[in-house]
């Protein structure tokens, strides 16, 4: 009867080279009918929430614009407005970094959406201190690395004050004797990151305050998202590596005096569908051929090496020059994982070595992320399904390759296989994001310390 | 010369809206939205009856201005940008001209959320550039100080610069999707904009392509001296107040004066002048309406020409300083919503349609800045212009 239900949210395909745009399916990432297409078919798969990730700068390569990947994309606020309009039931998040916004106006925009789409609002809360961003920006970008989770802590403290400071029955709207609202309180915030002061403008909103996402992963990330989130978003996909996440984070939660159910954990994952398996799996060969271009194949050569190697042929061997370690900084405005760059060239020779003589191209195909499901719709509910209920996630936030249509499969067959599986809703239950992540409205604007930690 | 530059043009007629309306005591009338006003049902049902009349845009005021102490008024708005996003995909024709201020706020931020509007919008997004000046603004953000006005508008200046500079760091034509060599986009058509200013620096280029109008219309006050030199420099529509006709003729002379003195053409921005309107069936019962929420809410002083009255005694008196020469057009400002604007467009716009004045539906597709007369901009990026 109570089978664990799957939580499913949408990504938007982004500006990395997951997204195929070279594909004849490929529309435009910028029109905003591709965002309608997009969100309309996450709706009918009656998912959670539709996903928009930020850059708010353009990736750069060797010193120019990175030009192989999908580039451009609009505001997440605006898009998430609009999105309001040809929704009903589908959750709109979105990242927004908070080094380059202050707690006030963003208390405000988010108390927005969640007002105008009727309790639909979540919020990544992402901190860089990113000095490259920043020259966009009049703040800056200098935070030092150790104040990114004390400002994280901050704003959202900082927000929650401003987003509960009205009480839910303050509107009274009593015409006759002319009182519109009453016991809305002066916030006063003191803090290391923010001082501020003022009556905040925005009624308490549909859900209280719009969902909160995490993604960092560090153990400071995740002891911060325990304390704080409402969701977290993984890179952890195996069932092995999700139910070590899964636990970890999951029994940092009574430290803050919440409960699993109080705390929705969705990896990433990628998935590529097929009539048959075998049909699936080349698919998936072809997909990843197309992310992994000639141009882009050296590319992230590249990042690894620190050097120019345009010069090589993608599909010839990997290069007898060794990386060089202070070229590091090759490329600015992504996100590295490499950090011995001379290890990792090691290794991939070997593993070039190991499998036959990869070249280039197949190398970086082999070592960057592949598909996390492939096979038939009934295969792919079936490894979603058999993960969330071995506790490796709640469910998954689901990152297709192709804009707008790359769900639309995803929704007309593996939707019904996880419903037959008794495994997911067959209709919304409830109007608010909150309401399709079982999660209570809050009512305490307490932001735990992730720092106080009970040993 | 002003007369025949104006019969040129059609006459423009926009609604401003905010809350219940621009009385304090509006939003005790049975009509008034009550907490409705942070519901998108009622900004969609304004913006409808809006595109009803076919009127040029809906300008959505905002500030950053916290709610006071009084219990008795209506506290709290929803950001305007927020609200014309929720309204563009489900009301066409209409254009839509959030207020977004400029003081406290990122340059950036604001250059991608207005081309995001006009993408959201298909090309019907204008932007009403303002100041903060209030030091109870300046403390929610505990930044800085409030400014005087002539610091204030010089940092607006800056900040409307850069946007407009960001809406051009993208050539139209950037996005290549080019299989052979690998390449999405044309880098040599992406442009740093490397702004360095009195008040900030940013490198560029946006992360939002050139957007369907490429510059969303810039609507600007044009009242105080330190604004109008910044109107003059980046408007397409300045937005005046006069106590009477007379007295718009002659802002609007000097309006035109400055675009002039800026070294454009004045021709080329419409000048329009705020009315604040309260209708009803009969001018009694306008009066009446008028003292009733005066009683309630203390007498509001006309900041600009006000029309008390009927539909007709203000078609009247918008025809009049039409011909005068006194401005372009209007931006009505009802005193009581949404019956003040639903009057605009059921009462006022047939009787000017009627006259010739004023169109009678929009043209498909047509862009909110062609509704002004304005073609897409050339970029100034393109040709090599940049470093």
């Amino acid at each position: 009867m109570s089978k664990k239900q799957v939580h499913l949210a949408a990504h938007f395909p982004g500006v990395n080279n997951t997204t195929v745009w070279s594909d004849p399916q490929s529309g435009s990432q910028t029109d905003f009918s591709s965002f309608v297409h997009f969100a309309r078919t996450a709706e009918r798969g009656l998912f959670d929430f539709l996903f928009l990730a930020e850059g708010l700068r353009l990736r750069e390569h060797r010193g120019q614009i990175h030009d192989l990947d999908v580039v451009g994309r609009p505001d997440t606020f605006t898009v998430l407005g609009a999105l309001a309009a040809v929704t009903t039931h589908l959750g709109l998040g979105g990242t927004i970094n908070t080094t380059f916004n202050e707690p006030y106006e963003l208390a405000r925009q988010f108390a927005s959406l969640d007002h105008l789409s009727g309790g639909r609002a979540a919020w990544n809360l992402v901190t860089s201190s990113d000095a490259f961003t920043g020259e966009n920006f009049r703040r800056g970008g200098f935070l030092r690395p150790e104040e990114r989770y004390e400002r994280a802590g901050e704003i959202l403290a900082a927000a929650k004050e401003l987003w509960l400071s009205w009480a839910d029955d303050a509107i009274v709207d009593d015409r006759g004797r002319g009182v519109f609202a009453r016991d809305v309180p002066v916030v006063e915030h003191r803090g290391e990151q923010f001082s501020f002061r003022g009556r905040f403008g925005v009624p308490r909103s549909p859900q209280g305050h719009p969902v909160l996402i995490q993604s960092g992963d560090s153990d400071q990330g995740r002891e911060f998202g325990a304390a704080t989130a409402d969701a977290i978003f993984s890179r952890h996909s195996t069932i092995e590596a999700g139910q070590a996440f899964y636990r970890d984070v999951k029994d940092r939660l009574p430290r803050y005096g919440r409960t699993d159910r109080d705390l929705t954990i969705l990896p990433a994952a990628t998935f590529i569908l097929g009539d048959t398996e075998a049909d699936a799996a080349e698919r998936a060969e072809h997909v990843r051929r197309q992310q992994v271009g000639p141009q882009t194949a050296i590319a992230f050569l590249e990042q690894v090496w620190g050097r120019d190697l345009s010069a090589y042929d993608p599909d010839g061997p990997l290069p007898d020059v060794d990386p060089d370690p202070e070229g590091v900084s090759i490329t600015r405005g992504r996100v590295r994982h490499e950090k011995d760059t001379l290890a990792v060239a090691k290794q991939w020779r070997e593993l070039a070595e190991a499998k036959g003589g990869l070249s280039i191209r197949e190398l970086i195909i082999e070592t960057t992320a592949r598909q996390s499901f492939v096979g038939t719709a009934k295969q792919v509910a079936a490894q979603i399904d058999e993960a969330v209920q071995a506790d490796a996630s709640d469910g998954f936030i689901l990152i297709p390759h192709l804009v707008p249509g790359g769900l639309d499969e995803f929704v007309e067959t593996v939707i019904p296989e996880l419903q037959d599986r008794g495994a997911y809703r067959t209709a919304y239950t409830g109007t608010t994001l909150r309401d399709h992540l079982g999660l209570a409205r809050p009512t305490s604007a307490h932001v735990p310390s992730p720092t106080a930690r009970a040993s | 010369m002003s007369d025949r530059s104006i019969r040129q043009r059609p006459l423009h007629l926009a609604v401003e809206v905010s809350g219940a309306g621009l009385h304090p005591g509006a939003w005790r009338r049975p009509e008034a939205p009550g907490a409705g006003v942070f519901e998108a049902g009622y900004h969609i049902g304004l913006a409808e009856t809006a595109a009803r009349g076919h009127l040029d845009f809906l300008a959505v005021s905002d500030s950053f201005g916290p709610p006071g102490a009084d219990p008795s008024a209506l506290r709290g708005s929803l950001d305007a940008v927020a609200v014309a996003a929720r309204v563009a995909p489900v009301v066409p024709g209409i254009g839509l001209v959030p207020t977004a201020t400029v003081t406290h706020t990122e340059p950036f931020h604001l250059s991608k959320a207005i081309a995001t509007l006009d993408f959201v919008s298909s090309g019907r997004a204008g932007w009403e550039p303002a100041v903060s000046r209030t030091q109870a603004e300046a403390d929610l953000f505990g930044r800085k100080n409030s400014a005087a006005p002539t610091v204030l508008w010089r940092e607006a200046a800056e900040a409307i610069e850069v946007v407009v500079r960001l809406w051009d760091s993208w050539e139209d034509d950037a996005e290549i999707r080019d299989v052979a060599t690998g390449r999405f986009i044309d880098r040599d058509k992406l442009h740093y904009i490397d702004f360095s200013g009195e008040f900030f620096s940013v490198k560029g280029p946006s992360i939002t392509p050139r957007s369907p109008q490429a510059h969303p219309l810039i609507v600007l006050r044009g009242d105080e001296p330190e604004a109008l030199a910044v109107g003059a420099r980046w408007a397409d529509v300045v937005r005046i107040v006069a106590p009477s006709v007379a007295a718009a003729a002659g802002a609007r002379r000097r309006v035109r004066a400055a675009v002039a003195d800026a070294g454009r053409d004045p021709d080329v921005v419409a000048v329009l002048l705020d009315v604040e309107v309260l209708l009803s069936d009969n001018a009694d019962a306008a009066r009446r309406d008028l003292a009733e929420l005066d009683g309630w809410a203390g007498e509001l002083p006309p900041s600009t020409l006000r029309v008390i009255g009927t539909p007709a005694e203000l078609a009247d008196t918008l025809a009049d300083a039409y011909a005068a020469g006194a401005a372009d057009g209007f931006t009505a400002v009802p005193l009581a919503l949404p019956g003040g604007l639903a009057a605009i467009a059921d009462g006022v716009v047939p009787l000017l349609t009627e006259r010739g004045l004023f169109r009678a539906g929009y043209d498909e597709g047509a862009t909110l800045r062609g509704r002004f007369g304005l073609a897409r901009p050339a970029n100034p990026y393109a040709q090599g212009a940049s470093a």
